[in-house]
């Protein structure tokens, strides 16, 4: 076990997965002299060399269309997308391309690629820093959506998406990159996809985060217990595969339900959370379901703050369900 | 499967020089079995018995005369009009067909429209609709190719159209950057649906792109199948030897619609069009094979019947396979099920079970 912050978990995980096996290689922009804008891939290129860290033109399309092309070859690339708001010149790769080789193919030309991004907000980044747009990748079929939310999970989802069979979107919360550290194992041990973890349990009502939102979800929890009010905090980890069974075991609990994410309400991913509560969790509901998300705004510079979610309104969305039954 | 690692030290196929005299032959019954098989399916597709079709008429010659210079190791990112180069490349016609019908015996599993297929036994990627996003896949398995050590080559097949795409640029780019063994195949059939070639870039040639990105381009009349080898035989050969990319422009005209849902007489002249048939490659073809005297009209004609019969008879059985199983819809998203995907599987059961669907 060593003390890590979330990007130093990261780096070192490329590392040993890169150690482990010589198919897997790094692409993308300014990941290897300059060792990644956040540092994520710092040191790597003097590990392994430019065959294997490579530096790329700029040009998205260019990085996942090739990464597919590696991937179809055999390889094991791992792209990075400098930030997840300039992901769209490789949409048509993701989406036409990417995700649909396997399908398209028969099963003959599987093409796994992990496209590493860091996404989401609070880091004063303004439109094209600090989306968070995972529900446009969610909504696509044949690729899978992972958000870690600690240098542990980071670690071991990291591993787990070099290893799938299938394209992984690896979505880093960039906003607690370094502002969170935790212990991480030095093994290979994987965090299978499809599993949520409860990161506290309770019983009055039940919190759904991923990502970034998992530390201000915890902060509104402490809030809520000062009151009495007893919050279960479950972080999803993956989106795609969804741990369905964790979210209606939760509620069967709780009876009542606030779904956290920075991504606009509209179409979000909570739309999905609530549409399954809708249907196979109802008749266990108290309350109504809540969104605490992002505004249907584009994403604000100077008023990042207004824009995401905080403990405040968590806690308020839990307070309010609490209180309607 | 074969794991591409195994396949290095693999040598071309055919070695330097002109093309093969003794290959002429069979490049012009390939050439025939194509333009057999278009016109074929044009009409199969008016009777209604395959969905769409997107006829290769006219681009004969650019299709086999590249495919005979390539190595069977090499990896071909198509697009949806290389059908003779599928057949070149040793794919049964009755897959093609399996592949139009969408049957039980596609090796696709009617996944996709007719003209989309992919083999993988003959390194013939599956091709998609969006226009030009084959050309960076094909520099990144170059790149792989280049990091296994494999002495192969990559070749995209393109139209003139995807010169105006995102991914012609970036992937010219990075292979010139990265100088990687890859051949940019472009067949400038003159017509991107209804739009002229001059209509796409005010550049005098497509192959001079190459240059701004430090690749060279060669210009070749693609109605000669032994000017296309040469062609591509070069530039399979700078490849090899480390010097990197070619952009090749082979001219061609598109003799048939863009597909089965257009009609030419909107946007061209039939003067236009019977221009172009003057210049047609497999009369081109035909007459050097005459001249040389090792062609006949009795060899001629047995040719077409004999092609037309297979045709006919493969067409047929290819029909009387097995539709597909509706389950299989749910296979191949993932390699394995995922829950989702299980549950929607278990409810599509149930609605069959209770009769509101059918089986």
């Amino acid at each position: 076990m060593t003390e890590l912050n979330i990007v130093q978990s990261i780096n070192r995980t490329l590392r040993d997965a890169m150690r482990a096996d010589p198919d897997v290689l790094l692409l993308g922009e300014d990941i290897g002299v300059n060792g990644g804008v956040f540092r994520a891939t710092d040191g790597l290129i003097k590990e392994f060399g430019a065959e294997r860290v490579i530096d790329t033109p700029l040009s998205e399309t260019g990085i996942i269309g090739t990464a597919i092309g590696m991937a179809l070859y055999g390889l094991k690339p791992v792209a990075e997308i400098q930030f997840l708001d300039f992901i769209y010149p490789a949409f048509d790769q993701i989406v036409s391309e990417l995700a649909k080789f396997r399908y398209r193919s028969g099963g003959q030309y599987p093409a796994h690629v992990v496209i590493r991004s860091p996404y989401g907000g609070g880091i004063k980044g303004g439109l094209y820093h600090s989306q968070s747009t995972e529900a446009y990748f969610c909504h696509t079929a044949g690729i899978k959506v992972v958000v870690p939310s600690t240098p542990a999970d980071a670690r071991g989802l990291l591993l787990s998406a070099i290893d799938d069979a299938d394209p992984v979107l690896f979505l880093e919360p960039k906003r607690i990159y370094r502002s969170l550290t935790g212990e991480v194992p030095e093994g290979a041990d994987r965090i299978p996809f499809g599993r949520a973890r409860v990161v506290r349990e309770g019983t009055d009502v039940s919190v759904f985060a991923y990502g970034a939102m998992v530390p201000p979800s915890l902060e509104a929890a402490e809030s809520l217990a000062k009151a009495d009010i007893s919050s279960e905090v479950v972080d999803l980890r993956t989106l795609v595969p969804l741990d369905e069974a964790a979210v209606i075991e939760s509620v069967e609990k709780t009876g009542r339900a606030v779904i956290v994410h920075e991504a606009a309400r509209f179409c979000g991913f909570g739309a999905e959370l609530a549409a399954l509560l809708a249907e196979k969790a109802l008749y266990s509901l108290k309350a109504p379901v809540s969104r605490v998300t992002g505004f249907d705004t584009p994403f604000p510079y100077a008023l990042e703050n207004v824009y995401l979610p905080n403990p405040e309104r968590i806690a308020h969305a839990a307070r309010t369900a609490v209180r309607a039954s | 499967m074969v794991e591409p690692s195994s396949r290095a030290h693999a040598s071309p196929s055919l070695g330097a020089g002109s093309f093969p005299e003794a290959g002429l032959i069979d490049a012009y019954r390939l050439m025939v079995l194509a333009r057999v098989t278009d016109e074929r399916c044009l009409m199969l597709q008016r009777q209604g018995r395959i969905g769409f079709y997107a006829p290769l008429m006219g681009q004969e010659a650019a299709q086999v005369g590249a495919s005979r210079a390539l190595a069977p190791e090499d990896w071909v990112f198509p697009a949806y009009r290389e059908l003779a180069v599928a057949l070149a490349r040793g794919v049964s016609l009755r897959a093609i067909f399996d592949q139009l019908l969408g049957n039980s015996e596609d090796a696709i599993k009617g996944r996709q429209m007719p003209n989309h297929f992919g083999f993988r036994d003959i390194n013939f990627v599956v091709a998609s609709s969006p226009i030009g996003t084959q050309i960076t896949q094909a520099v990144g398995a170059a790149m792989a190719a280049q990091r296994r050590h494999d002495p192969i080559v990559t070749i995209a097949f393109f139209g003139d159209g995807a010169t105006s795409s995102n991914d012609f640029h970036a992937g010219l780019n990075f292979a010139g950057v990265f100088r990687t063994p890859t051949i940019f195949f472009c067949q400038n059939n003159q017509w991107a649906i209804s739009m002229p070639r001059e209509r796409q870039t005010r550049s005098a040639t497509l192959a001079e792109k190459g240059a701004a990105y430090g690749i060279p381009g060669v210009v070749v009349d693609g109605n000669d199948v032994a000017a296309v080898y040469e062609a591509v035989r070069d530039a399979r050969a700078r490849a090899i030897a480390g010097e990197g990319p070619t952009m090749i422009e082979a001219e061609v005209y598109r003799f048939g619609p863009h597909s089965t849902s257009d009609d030419p007489k909107r946007y061209r002249s039939d003067q236009e069009v019977s221009v172009a048939k003057e210049r047609d490659p497999i009369a081109h073809l035909r007459n050097q094979l005459l001249a040389a005297g090792k062609w006949n009209e009795e060899m001629e004609r047995s040719l077409w019947e004999e092609v037309r019969a297979r045709v006919t008879q493969t067409f047929e059985a290819a029909e009387k396979a097995n539709p597909l199983d509706p389950k299989t819809i749910f296979d191949d998203v993932f390699a394995t099920v995922i829950p989702r995907l299980a549950e929607e599987r278990a409810e599509y059961d149930a609605l069959v079970r209770e009769g509101v669907l059918k089986p």
